[in-house]
């Protein structure tokens, strides 16, 4: 028995109303300045072979001098065993 | 293990939650410790798309209970002596390593997990702007040096686009500051939705502009979104906004009947 995996599956938007929304507040994703931008971001990162998931993040926030950095399964103690 | 690890940058890191819950791919190389006909390989393979049950291993975060996973797929089978190359589609919290030592078992001659290659961690691909250590600190050091930000802007991506996949609920700006004030949402503040929505499915609640404001469960079917003017749509598990980036349009006193499209907790 085959189940559709989440990215195959094909949605319509449906429209329940017209509004217009204020360009004074907020920011379309991709316009937002750098700095935001980096706050907001994620990286798809490709994982070299030998160090573990945490240490690679490691280097990200070094590398970006960034405070916070996590990987899908920082909520999770020892995600690598989860994921893998 | 090797490939696509998405990584969360300060604020984003709230929405690992639901990346994590997102489903992966993976190619993977299998050592089989006895020859076996490449037909039975493949019929039993073939019995492991599905439901399965797997136990977690005995070194793991989790507790040890028998635990139902979706295989979605397990294709491009290739042969080359007693190695075997497939590529698998499944659920997250699929244990790879346990899949084709239960493949082995299932084959009556022992199998073992030799190499792995995530090919995919929800919405991205090694074809999604998969980038390497040494792509972000050139990127970086552009931005830092040079004053230049587009090839930084190009190896990070918006945190939204983590949220592909997860079906989608476009709000009012009048709706916005309340869902960031631990809100929930009722039908009137909803603008737009995608089709497929069922109650308790993880949803994106997004603003017009498309920023992530928060995620939650929904409470009622797309179809009943469709029909009705009023109600509870989802309940909010994880706000992600800042408040007091939209105005607050709403009442805190007043009752929750007199605000657009919210209801306030408690």
């Amino acid at each position: 028995m085959e189940i559709e995996p989440p990215w195959k599956v094909r949605r319509k938007v449906v429209v329940k109303a017209e509004d217009i929304t204020n360009p004074d507040y907020g920011c379309m994703p991709e316009k937002r300045p750098i700095q935001d931008y980096l706050a907001n971001g994620i990286i798809n990162l490709d994982k070299p072979q030998g160090p573990s998931s945490h240490e690679v993040v490691a280097w990200v926030k070094r590398i970006l001098n960034v405070e916070h950095a996590g990987h899908s399964g920082t909520l999770v103690a020892r995600a690598e065993e989860i994921l893998v | 293990m090797t490939g696509v690890l998405p990584v969360a940058l300060e604020d984003a890191t709230k929405i690992a939650q639901a990346l994590l819950l997102a489903g992966k791919e993976y190619v993977c190389v299998m050592r089989i410790h006895s020859k076996v006909s490449e037909e039975k390989v493949r019929r039993i393979m073939s019995e492991f798309i599905g439901e399965i049950y797997q136990r977690p291993p005995l070194v793991s975060s989790v507790r040890r209970n028998l635990r139902k996973r979706t295989i979605y797929y397990i294709d491009n089978i290739e042969f080359q002596n007693e190695h075997i190359l497939f590529r698998v589609g499944c659920q997250s919290g699929t244990y790879i390593r346990k899949l084709c030592f239960d493949m082995g078992e299932a084959l009556g001659c022992g199998v073992h997990m030799a190499e792995l290659r995530r090919t995919r961690a929800g919405p991205f691909t090694e074809d999604n702007r998969l980038v390497t250590l040494y792509d972000l600190n050139d990127a970086y050091l552009s931005w830092r040096e040079d004053g230049d930000e587009s090839r930084l802007r190009e190896v990070v991506q918006p945190m939204e686009n983590a949220l592909s996949y997860i079906p989608k609920i476009y709000i009012r700006d009048s709706a916005v500051d309340a869902i960031c004030h631990g809100a929930d949402l009722a039908l009137p503040g909803v603008l737009r939705f995608e089709s497929g929505i069922e109650p308790r499915d993880l949803v994106g609640i997004f603003s017009e502009k498309g920023e992530i404001v928060a995620i939650g469960e929904a409470k009622m079917s797309w179809r009943k979104m469709v029909s009705l003017d009023r109600g509870l749509a989802v309940e909010i598990s994880r706000v992600i906004m800042p408040c007091g980036t939209y105005p607050p349009m709403w009442r805190r006193r007043s009752g929750s009947s007199h605000m657009q499209g919210t209801e306030i907790k408690g």
